[in-house]
Order: structure tokens, then sequence, then C-alpha cells
């Protein structure tokens, strides 16, 4: 069933619209969705620096994937590009998840050293598992869903390395290849949810800007299609 | 010397004390010209009296007891105590009944966020006025008001809250899985949406279906694309807002007002038209409203009303915006 794009006739809009694009592991496959979707990329693919680039009809603004929902949710960008584990940290922000875009599949897992029996050893005889993590509250709704209690230990940079040298009995953290828990004798134990892009919008922007943002998210879902 | 004030609460000084003050008598004008009377409740009321209105969402963040142990909360909206109001001092009034406030409400948001955990709404109150020319009315207020603080480019979108209650009922979806897809649809999920519609049994059909009509929004040719769909629940939504919507036009008052079938206000006492108003110039919404035809009734009397609430703090920063916008400097 098909469902003709609403327009918002009347509804005057300030310039184009403002999308935010993630530095890091997701840009390359934000900048080819959007190729796809007939969105001019190529300043951004360049050499400069800025954070900020003027197109015809949307301008693209460049930032950390954990920005994002910050400045989606106050409008600051209308819509963006971001992670689904950035959205669940984050899960009290108000934006609309719009789409599900499929590429920067990676997995949310609980891990542990290899041969090591220090999480079933803590729960058993503490009470408590000590986790550490760079997404505190993903990890604190998975144990409390799951009936066990954890104290979450939040790191900023590399968690592999807490276990190792004992800040904790397991870390909560994104996997994608597997290659780094490999490299560091960490092996996954239970996966937690499977995370990918995700096409978020403002909800003014989405009410006042109907028909740009329908007609954008049309293209990205056809250029996302399995 | 600093003294701290909880988060999400503020001083308010004299240069921004005397925009607000204007832009808060502008309103009240607009309010009084159309016949609603102003009033004033406490800050503070029982919480059983406030957990009548709507225990679920509505209920405040803020309780204490007093020294005679009774448990007393600060309210969330001014809805619920002027509802309780009307039942205690206007039971045996004419109807409609107009009623119009300015009045600071509390809630445990996280701050910083555009969101204060004390605020200041200005709204009306419409009591025993059916729809659809009581929501016609309080529309028309909203607009003036709007009109009157300056915001010429605001938009009001005009939903129905019954539209996915019963949808779903018509889909046989109930309990769990019901909450969990309006909690989807509150939100504006989409990708959460159709996981829970599809694990909920539903057919590709129906998953569809509920999915396209949260994305309908626009003029009046929303509701033909609508009733395209097709199903009782939308049948009856969409008849609804037709009339109300029909009747704005002849009013010719429609034109800043988009119908909206993705609209969901998180308040549980809405019924029937829901509003929700935005202003181009800023991210946050300044503020909604619509019907409580069931409310009153939890108070003892049963009568149909429509209000709306503007956040004023939002307004006031929308007029700042605007007005930035009119004069680049």
């Amino acid at each position: 069933m098909s469902v003709e794009v609403a327009g918002m006739a009347g509804a005057k809009a300030d310039g184009p619209l403002k999308l935010a694009v993630p530095r890091g592991a997701l840009l390359s496959g934000t900048l080819d969705v959007l190729d796809a979707a007939g969105v001019d990329t190529a300043a951004v693919r360049g050499e400069s620096r800025s954070l900020i680039f003027p197109g015809e009809g949307i301008t693209l603004v460049t930032m950390r994937p954990s920005d994002v929902p910050t400045y989606v949710e106050a409008g600051a960008a209308d819509v963006g590009i971001t992670g689904k584990d950035v959205l669940l940290e984050q899960a009290d922000r108000m934006v609309y998840e719009l789409l599900d875009l499929g590429f920067g599949r990676c997995r949310m897992v609980l891990a542990g050293r290899k041969g090591d029996e220090s999480l079933g050893e803590s729960q058993r005889r503490l009470g408590m598992m000590r986790i550490a993590t760079k997404y505190p509250r993903i990890a604190e709704r998975y144990f409390e869903s799951t009936g066990r209690q954890v104290e979450t230990i939040e790191v900023k940079g590399s968690v592999e390395l807490a276990p190792l040298i004992g800040l904790g009995d397991g870390i909560v953290d994104l996997v994608a290849t597997g290659r780094t828990l490999e490299e560091n004798d960490l092996e996954v134990r239970e996966e937690i949810v499977e995370c990918t892009a995700r096409f978020v919008a403002n909800r003014v922007a989405h009410k006042l800007r109907a028909a740009e943002i329908d007609e954008l998210t049309a293209k990205l879902r056809e250029a996302t299609a399995p | 010397m600093i003294h701290p004030i909880p988060p999400g609460t503020r001083d308010i000084l004299p240069d921004e004390m005397r925009e607000l003050r204007r832009l808060h008598l502008a309103m009240i004008e607009v309010f009084e010209s159309r016949g609603y009377g102003e009033v004033a409740t406490p800050a503070i009321e029982y919480d059983e009296v406030l957990a009548r209105g709507d225990g679920r969402t509505a209920a405040s963040a803020y309780r204490f007891f007093d020294e005679r142990g009774d448990l007393l909360a600060l309210r969330s909206d001014m809805t619920v105590p002027i509802a309780r109001l009307v039942a205690s001092r206007y039971a045996d009034s004419e109807w409609p009944l107009r009623l119009c406030y300015l009045a600071n409400a509390f809630r445990a948001v996280r701050p910083q966020r555009g969101q204060m955990r004390e605020f200041a709404q200005a709204g009306v109150e419409l009591i025993g006025a059916p729809a659809p020319a009581g929501t016609v009315e309080i529309i028309e207020v909203l607009e003036a008001t709007l009109d009157a603080a300056g915001l010429d480019r605001a938009v009001i979108g005009l939903g129905d809250a019954d539209l996915y209650r019963q949808l779903l009922t018509e889909f046989k979806v109930e309990g769990e899985a019901r909450d969990a897809i309006l909690g989807r649809l509150a939100t504006h999920d989409l990708v959460g949406l159709e996981v829970e519609l599809s694990q909920a049994g539903l057919a590709a059909e129906q998953v569809d279906t509920c999915v396209a009509l949260s994305q309908l929004r626009g003029g009046r040719e929303v509701l033909d694309q609508a009733r395209a769909i097709g199903g009782t629940a939308v049948e009856r939504a969409t008849a609804r807002l037709g009339e109300t919507f029909g009747a704005l036009e002849e009013r010719g008052v429609a034109e800043r007002v988009r119908v909206d079938l993705g609209l969901l206000r998180d308040l549980g006492y809405y019924s029937g038209a829901i509003l929700e108003v935005y202003d181009p110039a800023i991210g946050h919404v300044l503020g909604g409203g619509g019907r409580y035809d069931e409310l009153l009734k939890r108070f003892g009397i049963d009568l149909p009303a429509a209000g709306f609430a503007l956040y004023l703090e939002r307004v006031h920063v929308a007029q700042m915006e605007e007005s930035r916008r009119e004069e680049p400097s």
C-alpha cells in the first residue's frame, strides 16, 4: 500500500534542511546512503576541516555521533543520522526515529575474559557483578530486565582495558567484528541488542517541514532497501 | 556569596519579567475578551485529587506530607485542578463555563533541555461545550492568542486521541502489546513501532496501515488519504476531524491548522480532538491541548470539555527568535 507524501502547504521553512552527519565509524556509510539518496556529499568527502557544508536544499553538519540526538532534539539540526546504540543510551531525548538505515551493524554485548569465571563468581558470592562500560544506561536497563544487580563503572576510553587490570568483572560494549575483544583475550558472553544506523528527526521539523523530510525519508528508504 | 537553587528552577529578573508580564497581559486580554474569566488555584493539592485526573501520567513527581500526615502534591498541570474547582464550585452553573489561567506547574523533567521543572502555563478551559463547536472555539482562541503574541508563523497540529486506541481494538491487540505500541507511537519511534506491531501478530497489511497513518499530516487532503486506508477506527476519526476542520474552514480560521494523524499527547485524560502548537523558530513544542470529555466524570459531573495551555517561557523564546529573524543585526 502506498500513501502519497503529505504536503505542508503554507508552512514557511527557514533555509535548507539541516542534516546532522556522524563523524567516525558511521561516516563513510552515511555518506554512501546520502549519495544514493541524491544528496551531494562531495564537500564532506574532501579535505576541508569545516564542520558545516551548505548544499542545495540540504546543509550537512558534521559532529560526534553521540551529539546528534542533542542537536536534533533542540532543533539546531532538523534531521540526523546516528547509531541505535547512541539513541538507546540517550533514550530520554525526544527525537523521532524514522528509519533503520541498516548499515553500521554491530552488537552490544556483555564480554568477559576468556576462561575467567569472575562474572559468575561475583554474581554468586557478592550478589552483583561489576561492569565497566561506556553505555551505563543500556547496561543498567539490560541487567535490570534480566533480574540481576550490577555496579556499572562508567569509563570514557578503551573499555577492554578495564577487566584486564581488575576494574570490573566484565564489560558491556559495542562489537563490530570482534577483533578488539579477541586481541585483548576477551570473549562475548551475552548479546544484548543489535544496533544499526538510524535516521532521526526533530519533532517540530517533522511537522513543519513534512514534505521535505518525507521525501528524504522515502529516498533513504529506497537507497537502503535490502 | 552564591546560594544554589534546585536544578530546573530559576530566578526571573526585571528585564525578562517586564517582557513576560507584557506577554502575559496580552494573552489574558485575549482570554477575557472572549469571555474566559481568570482563576487561580493552590500550587499544592491533595495527591488523591490530582491522581484522580490521571494517576499514570499526570501524577505529580513532587509529593510530601503535611503536619496532619496528609499526602500533598505539587500540580503538574492546570486542567486537573480546574476540573476539581469546577466540580466543587460550579456544579450548578450554566454551561458552557469559560475559565482561563496563568499559573506555574511542576514536572520532574531532566533540566537543560528547553524544559524546566517549574514552568508557567497560560491557557483556557471550556467546560460544557461538546465537539465540534467547543473544539472550534478553543482553536479560535488559541489562534487569537498566538496572534497577540506576534507568532504569525505558528502552526496548530490537530489530531485525534482515540484513533490508535480504537484501531488497536479493531485489530484485537490488547494488554501489554497495546501499551507497547501506543508507547512507540507517542515517542514516534517508527522502527520500534514496526517491530512491536509484527510481534503483536498483526498482518503485514495492518502494520503498514498503522505506520502509514502515523505519517499522515498536512491539509484537508490528509483526511482523504486516511479514508483510502479504510477501517472503522479510521472512518470514525476522520469523520470527527473532518467535522472540526470543516467548521474551522467555514469560520475562515483553518489556514494555520494542520491535520496530523500521527499526533498523540502523553497525558492520559485526552479523548477526541488533540492539539499541539509549533513555531518554525524553535525546536520545542509551544503548547498543546484538546478535548477531555471523560475527565470531569471522575470528579462527579459528566460534561464535555476542552482546553489548551501554552508554555509562557517558550512562547517568549519564540517571540525573541522571530523578532531576531525579522531584523537581522
